[in-house]
């Protein structure tokens, strides 16, 4: 299989990413989204590293994008936490205090 | 049909159904039911691409810490066995139609270049077409020994066999040091954010 049967299955996964960050009201069900988006990401890194001249380099980018988004769940999992504790609930469009 | 083809479309249709999965469930324990096949399913591209160590940290911190991670989120947020926090259906159409775009723009582009020659260009003519290009270890499986050391600054994979005058290729041991700090940094963090608080109750 080439390269562009594989960037194709990461523009899935990058567009339902999106999609689920636009549409879901859940706060979990958005980290979910963003874990899509940087998985789609990662395909195409990988297949680029296994099909040009790109080589170890892609793989490497790929391990990073895995390791900060482990960093990212975290900390976004730990605001969601708190936003459950003060508001009760964890719908995101609930927080609208901040109105500009 | 090859294996491999078989192989491909197996998992490219069970990481594109679990990802269709995700965004279409409605409970968000589904949603991570089918999070856990759509990244697994990846896992098994990365192999096919001869990314071992990859794949297997793809399973290890996503699949089995990440998730995990969400799970715990999940539980402690619900309020009820089965939370159930509805969209409205105007929302769900602007959703897929802003997504159909997306896809139909992104699958356009990727069919419109021509990625052998865009190889050949931003290689500087290095990149000859054809099976065996990119990084393709004779022995097969060979990935981390060479993923190690470019952590470490080296690169064999490169700078064996060159000529003498290129100088040596970069590795990657700052970044690596900083992604260190930050992992600790974030983590300290987490914990400080997520940590139980002493509500002080308001004297009556």
């Amino acid at each position: 299989m080439g390269l562009e049967s594989y960037l194709l299955v990461g523009a899935v996964l990058f567009v339902s990413g999106v999609v689920c960050m636009a549409t879901k009201r859940n706060g979990i069900g958005l980290l979910m989204g963003v874990e899509l988006v940087l998985n789609g990401a990662n395909v195409n890194f990988v297949a680029f590293s296994r099909f040009t001249t790109l080589g170890l380099d892609g793989q490497i980018v790929s391990l990073f994008v895995i390791v900060l988004a482990a960093a990212e769940a975290a900390v976004a999992l730990s605001i969601a936490l708190n936003f459950y504790n003060n508001h009760l609930t964890i719908d995101v469009d609930r927080g609208d205090e901040l109105k500009g | 049909m090859t294996y491999e083809k078989i192989l491909f479309f197996i998992f490219a249709m069970s990481a594109c159904g679990g990802a269709l999965g995700v965004v279409l469930a409605q409970r968000v324990a589904r949603m991570a039911f089918w999070l856990i096949i759509s990244l697994g399913s990846v896992a098994g591209l990365y192999f096919m691409l001869h990314a071992d160590f990859v794949a297997a940290t793809q399973i290890i911190i996503y699949v089995g810490g990440t998730l995990v991670l969400l799970i715990f989120g999940i539980m402690l947020t619900a309020t009820g066995p089965h939370v159930k926090i509805q969209t409205s259906p105007g929302e769900l159409v602007m959703g897929a139609a802003v997504g159909l775009t997306l896809l139909f723009l992104i699958q356009g582009t990727v069919r419109s270049v021509d990625w052998n020659k865009a190889a050949m260009v931003t290689s500087g003519g290095e990149f000859q077409p054809g099976e065996g290009k990119g990084y393709n270890p004779t022995g097969q499986g060979n990935t981390i020994r060479p993923l190690g050391m470019a952590l470490l600054g080296l690169r064999p994979d490169k700078d064996l066999g060159a000529p003498e005058e290129a100088g040596l290729s970069s590795g990657y041991l700052f970044p690596f040091e900083i992604v260190s700090i930050h992992l600790l940094v974030v983590l300290v963090g987490a914990s400080y954010l997520a940590r139980a608080k002493q509500r002080t109750r308001p004297t009556v």
